[in-house]
């Protein structure tokens, strides 16, 4: 991972814009529904599994383990590792791995949040822990 | 209500370009569209329906004007959009609008230039702000399902490697293919490592071209001159990590669309005697089989290895003209070329090298959008009369 890489601003919109203002503290957020209970990730205003607007912003560990990853060797800005994590909280998000050496990788890795700058908010990506 | 035996495909071409600097996509269009028309032996005057998906320029109202169909007698339009899938969810609808009795010909067109020129990007959802920085293609998004397959099920390179082993068989008898020459296990595993665990030969060529369709009445198609080949079943289903609850990137939309289309068709995988299956990678082709169940879940591995693929070897013929693996892959989407080789299959019409014997029964197959993200699948279950 080239660390000169720049990474696009967050456009932000009405629905997610306290996930953003929440990075520029360090802060990982997601979703819970009130109504049942579950967390999920992108957030949204209305909750994908019930459909109660009961959701409400949560603050994550920032800890989770790799489900899955690709590290990809062809790219015009140099080699990068695409992948999800499942969160302790229960959801699983896409992201790439970073401050790591991406040819050690391996699925059930534990990791751990890290955000990177733009020009906007900041990005969350994820580390080994 | 059923489509089942409503819908006849009367009219196929495939562009034999795989590289078409000198030409216009809208040009193309009209190419497949005169190829498929003049392959039915109808005028394009009597085309009463038309679909398309995003790679006709400017979308259906342009792409309707330029071919100067008759507008008049044009009734239906279907501009559906999934993706590499997208033509074999069009003639579903094709064959749902005609049962409907709300067209009598349908036309369906995919044609474009990626290999001449860079595509535009692909529209994006309300995920944009937390996926786009990601980087997120077509290679590292199925890298990330063959990686957890491997992971999940003991999946080997090996054995994906045969699916790319047994298109290059097929397409050694294609003249048009892109890549003609055999290949074997090792060659795939030796050529260079994209996204892992995917290697150069695990992915799909980069190809101009397109193709079309006519789709029509069992009326229309009886009085017309060629083999009849009817839609006998169809299905289609999206998948998405919805909210990245109990993500599972081993399995495929293919889990819905194919056992709908299997229903209606009222006949099981072991009918079928040829396989259409979109193979952008091969672990494209590996989880399809799985998902529309050729084999159990997880078994795909062993299924698709030694040479049980290849037509005259094995036990499912696939993509005997070679695939997208080998042959070509227009504007990135395969769905369409999927329905033509089945065709040509039902018609008797492959190459005799790759020709399936008495083959009266053909599944065509396919996903849109990225596996390892959010996706579409549509199965398509067709039958020579």
């Amino acid at each position: 991972m080239s660390e000169v890489k720049k990474y696009p601003a967050p456009v932000t919109n009405p629905e997610t814009s306290a996930f953003w203002d929440a990075a520029k503290e360090g802060k990982f957020m997601i979703k819970r529904c009130t109504a049942c209970g579950e967390a999920h990730y992108f957030p949204r205003s209305i909750c994908p599994f019930c459909y109660s607007d009961k959701t409400v912003w949560e603050e994550a560990s920032g800890e989770g383990t790799i489900y899955t990853y690709s590290l990809m060797r062809k790219s015009p800005t140099g080699p990068y590792a695409i992948g999800y994590v499942t969160l302790k909280e229960g959801p699983s998000v896409q992201t790439n791995f970073v401050d790591c050496d991406l040819e050690k990788l391996k699925i059930g890795q534990k990791v751990k949040v890290v955000f990177k700058p733009t020009d906007g908010a900041p990005l969350p990506f994820f580390t080994i822990a | 209500m059923t489509i089942k035996g409503k819908a006849y495909i009367a009219g196929i071409y495939e562009h034999p370009t795989r590289h078409a600097p000198d030409k216009s996509t809208a040009q193309l269009h009209a190419e497949v569209a005169k190829g498929a028309i003049e392959d039915a032996g109808i005028s394009k005057d009597d085309i009463d329906g038309y679909f398309c998906a995003g790679d006709a320029p400017g979308g259906a109202w342009p792409m309707v004007d330029y071919l100067g169909l008759n507008t008049k007698k044009l009734r239906h339009i279907d501009s559906t959009e999934t993706g590499g899938c997208s033509y074999i969810i069009h003639l579903g609808h094709a064959a749902e609008a005609i049962a409907a009795g709300k067209c009598s010909i349908a036309l369906v067109t995919l044609a474009g230039k990626p290999r001449t020129g860079a595509m535009p990007p692909r529209g994006s959802g309300a995920e944009v702000d937390f996926e786009t920085a990601y980087g997120a293609t077509t290679h590292n998004a199925y890298g990330m399902c063959a990686m957890r397959h491997m992971h999940d099920y003991g999946t080997t390179s090996e054995q994906l490697a045969w699916i790319k082993v047994a298109a290059s068989h097929h397409a050694q008898y294609n003249p048009h293919a892109m890549l003609k020459d055999v290949v074997t296990v090792e060659d795939v595993l030796n050529s260079p490592m994209i996204s892992d665990p995917l290697h150069r030969m695990d992915c799909c060529v980069v190809s101009d071209g397109g193709g079309a369709l006519i789709v029509t009445t069992p009326e229309i198609a009886k009085s017309l001159k060629k083999p009849l080949v009817r839609l006998i079943g169809h299905g289609e289903a999206m998948k998405g990590p919805r909210g990245g609850k109990d993500l599972d990137l081993t399995y495929s939309a293919g889990v819905w669309s194919g056992p709908r289309a299997f229903e209606e068709a009222g006949i099981t995988p072991k009918d079928i005697k040829y396989a259409s299956i979109y193979d952008s990678f091969t672990i494209t082709v590996l989880m399809q089989l799985e998902d529309l169940g050729f084999c159990k879940k997880g078994e795909g591995g062993k299924f698709v290895a030694d040479g049980n693929l290849i037509s005259g070897v094995g036990k499912l013929p696939f993509n005997t003209d070679g695939g997208g693996l080998c042959s070509n892959h227009p504007v990135n989407r395969g769905g369409m070329t999927k329905i033509l080789e089945a065709v040509r299959q039902l018609r008797g019409e492959a190459h005799p090298k790759v020709q399936v014997k008495n083959c009266d029964l053909a599944i065509a197959h396919g996903t849109g959008g990225l596996l390892g993200v959010r996706h579409a699948a549509s199965t398509a279950i067709l039958e020579r009369v």
